[in-house]
């Protein structure tokens, strides 16, 4: 099993959404994070789906999920071919003036203390989930009241864009490897 | 502005203009707004007894004639009433659009009277649906919709249109194209592919072909009886594809599958080859996939990306409209045979071998009761292949594809992927509107019948004489030879009685059919022969039959196409086969 990295372009229509989870609940797919929002063109959004998978079924995800209609393109993010992000916030427990060593902790990871309560102090950071990972189980310690993730989203190093591998004229992606995986043109 | 109309008036108008001729339905508060519309345009609506008739009906329709069929229900129960067709229809890539009306605008989403959300309902059973509350979007949507239902793989798209959307004004434009970022089936197969695919056939000893349903969607058997001819080698169709390619053909072996012919099922055992032709490895073919033709190479060729190693690997992968993918597969293969031609001769002795040991028969009943195979086997022969015979689903079914013999694509009509009990008879009857011309048997089971007979009432107020044969057993037979076998004869609730309730002969009468019975061998021919002279109302023919006939031969579920049974615990003699 490994973890994968899917960027989704889908057209930005009600239901779009369930028709997505619909098909991973259905098919037996355990999405590990699901993050959507909005892009540069206002008709279409991007979906970041991270999943633990065997390649073979990679493979089927991508050509399932490219089956759906309002689904106009997916590539997958690789490590060391795209940078991916999340966002965390995190409200740790105050005692005994630890206000300091939190900040440091923090700040070591990209981190910085946006909210300073009575009882708590209120990380955000942003990194790579695994820095995150690493940030989290030094908190840990401290006792963590309540955790916020957003979901990985990613983007491809370079110039290439994934609106330019799949909104071509012709729907066939510009990008000259062809695997099932990379992208999923019908 | 251009001229105002209703969007009801929008939504028939733009059924006009995408060629729907016919539709079958039930009104309901929702969409009544588009039943006036209706009332007066060209397009044959036929009022069906119930929605799910109207579905299969539609699914019939589109089967026998290759266009979309159209069924149109209410909202809530209107709606739900078309999920079984619906899936049905997508389980069997059946092209087919359904419309339904859907509460106003404003009430979606409050639980109004008849609200069912069946657009999320359907989503996992349709190719694609709409909710329409604009009245604006109703001419494209139904221009997509129609577009997406009858390309690619087919299937069934839902259009749900809320009826405040059918009562507002719009200035009525229909799209002059339809182009969908996310939908551009390739259907032009890659010329890479098709030479891999010649390669491999060029060296194969024991190739076979596994021919799909995806063969008759596309159109193909004439290019697909020309490719066989010059290979040379097997031919299996299975459930979905009886008819692609002639059952009278010296290369075909018959059905594959969980009770398919041993030459047939062994084939795909044996060979080391598989040209794969819009098939899709289904588990009733494949029987137990880790020990499915584990020496054979495998070409799969389809309209569809994602059933290409969906169940098995594919060494070669043509993905395209199979009537393309086989026309350039022609040259190409026939270039590599000229090259060099491998000898099949070993393995069609072994196939011979298999199909003279073991053809598809059944005993007589001792107790002198008649068969159900040879009724089944007699309306094929008497009416011959140019009728179009239309299955339940259970032991019928399975014996209306093995003895009814079947020589062109669109001759033979069953539920094949969802398996639903109910089908045969709607189903026929849109089978019949779109061949008027053409007989057409309803091969059904009694307890299937009991599901969906009301269809009949349809049939005789519309002229649709469609026949029917009920396979009476008096039980629910393919669950009952279960219960025989794996339940040591326990008959837990399959016993139906039905020979005594209903009455099906009286029945028939009752919903203004020609009723019929038969309960005796000697009767048989005589009545086919009655009912097939009857052209001025629906026949239904009540044959009793005996009820521990099973249907053989069996792969039972889970287990190895090798364990194939060709009677109750009797393997084939393999020991002395040359295999």
């Amino acid at each position: 099993m490994a973890q994968h990295t899917l960027s989704v372009l889908v057209e930005n229509s009600p239901g779009v959404l369930a028709r997505v989870a619909g098909l991973f609940a259905r098919r037996g797919y355990n999405i590990d994070s699901l993050a959507v929002g909005p892009t540069e063109n206002p008709t279409v959004s991007r979906m970041t789906i991270v999943l633990n998978l065997e390649g073979h079924a990679l493979d089927q995800v991508s050509a399932q999920l490219f089956k759906l209609v309002n689904v106009i393109g997916i590539q997958e993010m690789k490590s060391g071919e795209s940078y991916q992000r999340e966002l965390l916030f995190v409200k740790v427990k105050k005692s005994n003036g630890n206000e300091a060593k939190i900040a440091e902790i923090a700040s070591r990871f990209n981190g910085r203390v946006i909210d300073d309560g009575s009882s708590t102090v209120t990380i955000e950071a942003v990194g790579m989930p695994k820095d995150l990972e690493a940030l989290l189980s030094q908190l840990k310690e401290f006792g963590l009241r309540e955790l916020v993730q957003s979901g990985v989203i990613a983007i491809e190093s370079g110039d290439v864009t994934l609106a330019e591998r799949t909104l071509t004229e012709t729907g066939v992606a510009s990008s000259e490897s062809h695997s099932q995986t990379e992208d999923y043109q019908n | 502005m251009g001229e105002q109309i209703t969007g009801a008036q929008s939504l028939v108008k733009s059924l006009e203009l995408v060629g729907v001729e016919v539709m079958f339905g039930i009104p309901g508060g929702a969409i009544l707004p588009a039943y006036d519309p209706i009332f007066d345009s060209k397009i044959r609506h036929i009022l069906v007894r119930h929605e799910q008739g109207a579905g299969h009906a539609a699914t019939g329709y589109a089967q026998v004639t290759g266009k979309v069929g159209v069924c149109i229900a209410t909202s809530g129960p209107g709606a739900t009433n078309l999920v079984t067709p619906l899936a049905d229809a997508q389980m069997d890539s059946v092209p087919i659009v359904a419309i339904t009306g859907q509460v106003p605008g404003p009430a979606i989403g409050t639980d109004a009277f008849q609200e069912a959300d069946i657009r999320g309902v359907t989503m996992p059973i349709t190719k694609h649906n709409y909710l329409i509350t604009n009245p604006d979007d109703i001419p494209r949507a139904i221009a997509e919709a129609f577009y997406i239902a009858g390309s690619g793989r087919p299937g069934p798209v839902l259009v749900d249109i809320a009826k405040d959307a059918l009562q507002r004004m719009t200035e009525f434009k229909y799209p002059q194209s339809v182009s969908l970022l996310g939908y551009k089936p390739q259907t032009e197969p890659d010329s890479q592919s098709i030479r891999d695919a010649a390669a491999l056939i060029a060296q194969s000893k024991k190739p076979v072909f596994y021919v799909g349903g995806g063969v008759i969607k596309a159109n193909a058997s004439a290019e697909l009886i020309k490719l066989a001819e010059l290979v040379g080698a097997p031919v299996v169709t299975t459930l979905m594809a009886r008819g692609a390619f002639p059952d009278s053909h010296a290369q075909n072996l018959g059905m594959p599958g969980m009770h398919g012919t041993v030459a047939a099922v062994t084939s795909l055992q044996k060979a080391d080859l598989l040209i794969t032709l819009g098939a899709r490895f289904d588990d009733r073919v494949t029987g137990k996939l880790s020990s499915f033709a584990v020496n054979a190479k495998v070409i799969h060729a389809d309209i569809d990306p994602a059933e290409i190693g969906k169940n098995r690997y594919a060494d070669v992968a043509i993905i395209g409209d199979l009537k393309e993918s086989i026309r350039a597969l022609i040259p190409a293969v026939d270039a590599e045979l000229k090259k060099s031609k491998p000898d099949l001769e070993t393995w069609w002795r072994q196939m011979n071998s298999l199909r003279s040991t073991y053809p598809l028969g059944y005993n007589e009943p001792d107790d002198g009761s008649v068969s159900p195979q040879y009724v089944i086997e007699r309306i094929g022969a008497i009416t011959g292949p140019d009728a179009i015979y239309v299955a339940g689903v259970g032991q019928h079914q399975m014996w209306a594809s093995q003895f009814i013999k079947y020589e062109k694509p669109r001759t033979w009509l069953n539920s094949g992927g969802l398996g639903t009990m109910g089908y045969a008879v709607p189903a026929a009857m849109g089978a019949k509107v779109g061949a008027p011309k053409t007989p057409v048997w309803a091969i059904d089971g009694d307890g299937c019948f009991q599901m969906t007979n009301q269809e009949l009432v349809t049939c005789s107020l519309n002229n649709i004489p469609i026949k029917v044969a009920i396979i009476n057993n008096e039980s629910l037979g393919m669950v009952r030879q279960w219960q025989s076998l794996f339940y040591q004869g326990r008959y837990s609730n399959t016993d139906l009685h039905s020979k005594r309730v209903p009455d099906f002969a009286k029945l028939a009468e009752a919903m203004g059919c020609v009723g019929l019975r038969c309960e005796s061998k000697g009767d048989v021919d005589r009545i086919i022969k009655e009912a097939n002279a009857i052209n001025d109302a629906p026949v239904v023919v009540d044959f009793n039959v005996h009820r521990d006939a099973m249907v053989w031969p069996m792969v039972a579920a889970g287990t190895s196409n090798d364990e194939i049974l060709i009677a109750r615990e009797m393997a084939p003699d393999w020991d002395s086969q040359e295999l």
